[in-house]
């Protein structure tokens, strides 16, 4: 058996879907290439985090989309179980105001039948409150699709990246490739900004910048993406209006709709907006005045009533991913041999991202002509941190007795402890990243609450000074140190500039 | 879980908290004060700055020496406290049982206790809370977090700093950066006046030579790996920004000041009524909430910009908290609700039994020179008030000629 040595560039969601599917084989010696610090710092941490139905892809223009979005819904069910990645399963309400946008919603139905969706049908504005009381009563119906849910999709990131480590895949953070090198028209390795690696077979899951990857394999000239920004605005926990189902408009030519759901962690979410930027603006994620204000108005088409903007705690804003007429580049070549595009995955690519890891796999054996052996021991679960948060007192107190650091609360308003931040610094340690104040974050959720971290972010600063034994200035919070210094630096250099 | 019985809780142990723990334990009720933090004493902890014990102790001390003689002087009174313990919930069964939760290093406490006075303090504004755009990077800090890791850890933020909100909170860190080497590039305030003491303005901004725009707005954050500029524009009456005036300043830390919000979700979860102008609780002249037997006082009350109410309004809720334990309740009276009316912000408390003094805290909306604050017949004269500054007023209630018993309005009125 020849074992291929793999590289995957990207840690996104695609790339480490890949990883996980890639890792269950002795044909593969897997390492991810990223350019961050941590995983899932690209389009898959800002997004609507909704795995589709796959009622909305019209399975004749986008076959492939279609076929690969409603398997991986339905894998999906399945992994978030697997690695114990935060989810649920409520449903979605597409809501329509008028007879047109009615008819633009049934013609979902025809997609759900060719799909095969089960439970697609339409509800009418005198049953609406009973699917869905935050629904805005003027609403004349909605097409329900019972199998809409959604994920946290950082941590099912971090959950996926974790398994596919602890099944062998190496992964290279802060390491960006600059050049794909090819021999007798065969792939032999990257060049990064830490070196060169060898490999057999390049993976490119670049995301957003995916079609830079392909050019530097010279396949897929005219290939090119464009960013799409789409903002959001959080809500506080503690507001009243908190759809149980997911609810948005009915889509435009341009995008989904606007959704208005109860994230996985809480809080009412109401977004994307949908705005073409330039070719090279992919690091442009601010958010606008534009944005919120229309966000606000569209939140009240789908709401009975939207909650104060005084009660907003967070606005981000994601990149969409946009290739030429919205298609996914999913190929495997053979000249050069060993390459493989995963790019332009723009939505449903989160939705889709277990079943294009399972394709990329099928095509990779048909025309590479690879004979797939199993791992005797392949891991297949993964436990998240233990969340206090979820506890009973009961449990918390055992908990406690048995460490005494779930009792000491570090983020008043998400009741994270001190363990969980521990074990968060520890778990990122293992998979080979440099702890962040923001890598904490996203796999606690410390900081996500109402005062956005100004209770919290230097006490994680703090843990991870004493687990790293560096000074307090010197941790990172997301790509910059906490500080500059200690507090008598500059006057210390002014002295110096003076004598 | 390990139960306990009290007859007084005190959740928080800044200024308002010890204060009113110690005056309960003077009071001869049991009592005990929980604190989250590894450290009695709250914000003052970190404030090495003076203006702080004018009122209360009649000296001018930092807030390191003023929050520590309040803690001797509660240990002396023999007030119970634990500290790395925070209050997860807080559960109401009855008149005379809440049962608090605790959640400490040895486990779940529960502590089944009478009353509960809560002076969790406040949290800070955060930029999302501001009408901010742009991005979401690093070296955007809130006055706080900044004042901490200065204070008490001796990290140095950044050196060019723009601090949003000249409250005084705001002029006291443009001082601290400044006193540290840092360049303090400008002090941006919405309004048209400044937020802070005039004191503090001299002190902490001419004295540096630190520039203050009032009438301006941060409208944007620039940067990719950390903060590179901020936007600024002048608003117009509505605080709106006027686009054609806007200008960048580079720097490489934002400081937000932009004011505090009580922190009282714990209140809320249970029901507490609370009043949309202070976000703090609906309180009657015992500083008890709308739930039976549950007080506040302090920043989670009504945010203080003297630590002196803070640590007055502690003691206020631990006398009412001894007659609730006395009379089994707070005896009912014929309450009369307190309204602001010209010119106020807010006035707390909002309901009082006009049979006693009672000490009023409200705040002005605009700076006014030469008028009376206004209850019915009673006038007080009043040279200037400014919004930085909380008014604070004894009100000889009883003498209070009003044949409406229901609702009196406080007002702010110009000499005739
Ligand atoms: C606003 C918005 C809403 C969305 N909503 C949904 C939804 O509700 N449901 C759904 O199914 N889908 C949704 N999507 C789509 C989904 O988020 C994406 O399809 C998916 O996240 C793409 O994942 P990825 O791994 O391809 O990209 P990424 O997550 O961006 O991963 C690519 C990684 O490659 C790295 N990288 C790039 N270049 C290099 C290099 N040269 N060297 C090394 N590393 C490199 C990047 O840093 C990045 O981490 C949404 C997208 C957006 C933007
Ligand atoms: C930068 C700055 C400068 C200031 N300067 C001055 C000055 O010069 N002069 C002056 O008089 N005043 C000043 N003040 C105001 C003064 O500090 C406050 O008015 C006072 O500290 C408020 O006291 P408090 O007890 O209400 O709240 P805090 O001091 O905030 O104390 C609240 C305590 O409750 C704890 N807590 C919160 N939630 C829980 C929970 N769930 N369980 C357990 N514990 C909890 C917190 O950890 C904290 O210790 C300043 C304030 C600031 C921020």
């Amino acid at each position: 058996m020849k074992k291929y040595r793999v590289v995957i560039v990207g840690a996104g969601i695609i790339g480490v879907s890949i990883a996980r599917v890639l890792s269950m084989y002795e044909n593969f010696d897997v390492s991810i290439a990223e350019m961050e610090p941590d995983v899932g710092w690209g389009i898959s941490k800002a997004n609507t985090s909704i795995i589709h139905p796959c009622h909305e892809e019209d399975p004749e223009r986008y076959p492939l989309r279609a076929r690969l979005c409603r398997e991986g819904n339905s894998i999906w069910m399945e992994w978030v179980k697997e690695l114990d990645i935060l989810a649920r399963w409520p449903g979605e309400l597409m809501v329509f105001h008028s007879s047109e946008e009615e008819r633009e919603a049934r013609k979902y139905i025809s997609f759900a039948i060719k799909n095969n969706v089960p439970g697609v049908q339409v509800i009418y504005r005198d049953e609406l409150q009973s699917y869905e009381p935050t629904i805005n009563p003027d609403a004349e119906g909605a097409l329900y699709a019972p199998t809409a849910g959604m994920i946290s999709p950082f941590e099912a990131v971090i959950a996926i990246a974790e398994n596919a480590i602890e099944n062998g895949v190496k992964l290279i953070v802060d390491t960006r490739v600059s050049n794909v090198k090819i021999t007798n028209h065969s792939v032999v390795g990257v060049d990064t900004n830490r070196g060169s690696i060898d490999a057999d077979i390049i993976i490119n899951a670049a995301g957003l910048y995916a079609d830079h990857v392909s050019h530097m394999a010279g396949v897929a000239r005219s290939f090119y993406i464009k960013p799409r920004r789409g903002e959001y605005i959080v809500f506080d926990e503690g507001v009243d209006i908190k759809p149980k189902k997911i609810l948005h408009t009915t889509p435009t030519p341009t995008t989904k709709g606007v959704y208005a759901i109860t994230t996985v962690h809480g809080n009412l979410m109401i977004g994307p907006t949908a705005e073409d930027l330039p070719v090279d603006a992919r690091e442009s994620r601010t958010t606008t005045e534009n944005g919120l204000s229309y966000l606000l108005k569209e939140g009240g088409r789908i709401l009975n009533r939207v909650p104060p903007p005084s009660k907003i705690i967070r606005r981000f804003a994601g990149l969409r991913p946009e290739p030429p007429q919205g298609e996914w580049l999913i190929e495997v070549y053979t000249d050069p041999f060993g390459f493989v595009n995963v790019a332009g995955i723009r939505s449903p690519g989160l939705t889709a991202a277990p079943a294009i890891a399972n394709y990329v796999l099928k095509l990779m054996i048909k025309k590479y002509d690879i004979t797939l052996v199993k791992k005797a021991s392949w891991v297949r679960h993964r436990k998240s941190i233990n969340r206090i948060r979820e506890l009973s007192l009961e449990r918390l107190d055992e908990l406690i007795r048995k460490n005494p650091s779930y009792g000491k609360i570090i983020c008043h308003c998400r009741t994270v402890s001190e363990a969980e931040i521990l074990e968060a610094i520890d778990r990122i340690i293992k998979i080979g990243v440099k702890p962040t104040v923001d890598g904490v974050k996203f796999r606690t959720t410390a900081g996500f609450g109402k005062c956005q971290g100004s209770f919290c972010r230097w006490r994680i600063a703090l843990l991870i000074s004493r687990k790293l034994d560096i000074p307090l200035h010197s941790v990172v919070i997301k790509r910059s140190p906490y500080g500059l210094g200690d507090v008598k630096l500059l006057l210390r250099s002014r002295m110096v500039n003076k004598t | 879980m390990i139960e306990r019985k009290v007859s007084v809780m005190v959740v928080g142990a800044g200024p308002a908290g010890i204060a009113a723990a110690t005056k309960a334990a003077q009071l001869g009720l049991e009592t005990v004060l929980v604190e989250n933090r590894d450290i009695l004493g709250g914000i003052p902890l970190q404030c090495v700055h003076p203006g702080f014990g004018l009122h209360y102790f009649k000296e001018d001390m930092t807030g390191c020496e003023f929050i520590h003689r309040l803690i001797d002087r509660m240990h002396r009174a023999g007030v119970e406290t634990i500290v790395n313990a925070y209050v997860h919930s807080i559960e109401f069964y009855s008149q005379l049982e809440k049962n608090v939760n605790v959640v400490t290093q040895s486990g779940i406490l529960r502590i089944n206790t009478k009353t509960v006075i809560y002076t969790a303090g406040a949290r800070e504004r955060h930029l999302f809370e501001l009408n901010v755009h742009g991005d979401r990077i690093d070296g955007i800090y809130t006055a706080g977090e900044a004042q901490t890791i200065m204070d008490l850890y001796g990290v140095l933020p950044g050196k060019d700093v723009v601090i949003i909100g000249s409250g005084d909170v705001g002029l006291i860190m443009a001082r601290r950066f400044a006193l540290e080497g840092a360049n303090v590039k400008a002090v941006i305030e919405i309004m048209p006046y400044p937020g802070g003491l005039l004191r503090n303005i001299v002190q902490c901004l001419k004295d540096f030579n630190i520039p203050l725009y009032l009438g301006h707005a941060v409208t944007e954050i620039i940067g990719s790996k950390r903060v590179e500029a901020v936007k600024v524009a002048k608003v117009d009456e509505d605080q709106r920004p006027i686009r054609s005036t806007e200008f960048e300043i580079t720097c490489d830390t934002v400081v937000i000041a932009a004011g505090l919000v009580p922190n009282i979700d714990l209140l809320e979860k249970i029901g507490v009524a609370v009043d949309p102008r202070t976000k703090g609780p609906i309180v009657n002249e015992y500083l008890e909430t709308s739930i039976p037997g549950i007080f506040a006082a302090g920043n989670a009350l009504v945010v203080n910009d003297l630590v002196d109410y803070a640590a007055e309004q502690g003691e206020i809720a631990a006398d009412g908290a001894k007659i609730y334990i006395e009379n089994c309740g707070i005896p009912t009276r014929n309450w009369t609700r307190i309204k602001p009316g010209r010119n106020l912000r807010f006035v707390v408390p909002h309901y009082v039994s006009r049979e006693r003094d009672v000490v009023l805290y409200a705040r002005v909306q605009k700076p006014e020179r030469n008028v009376y604050l206004s209850i019915a017949n009673f006038k007080a004269k009043m040279l200037s008030l400014r919004p930085a500054e909380m008014i604070r007023i004894k009100i000889p209630f009883n003498r209070i000629l009003e044949d409406n018993h229901r609702v009196i309005s406080v007002e702010v009125v110009p000499y005739e």
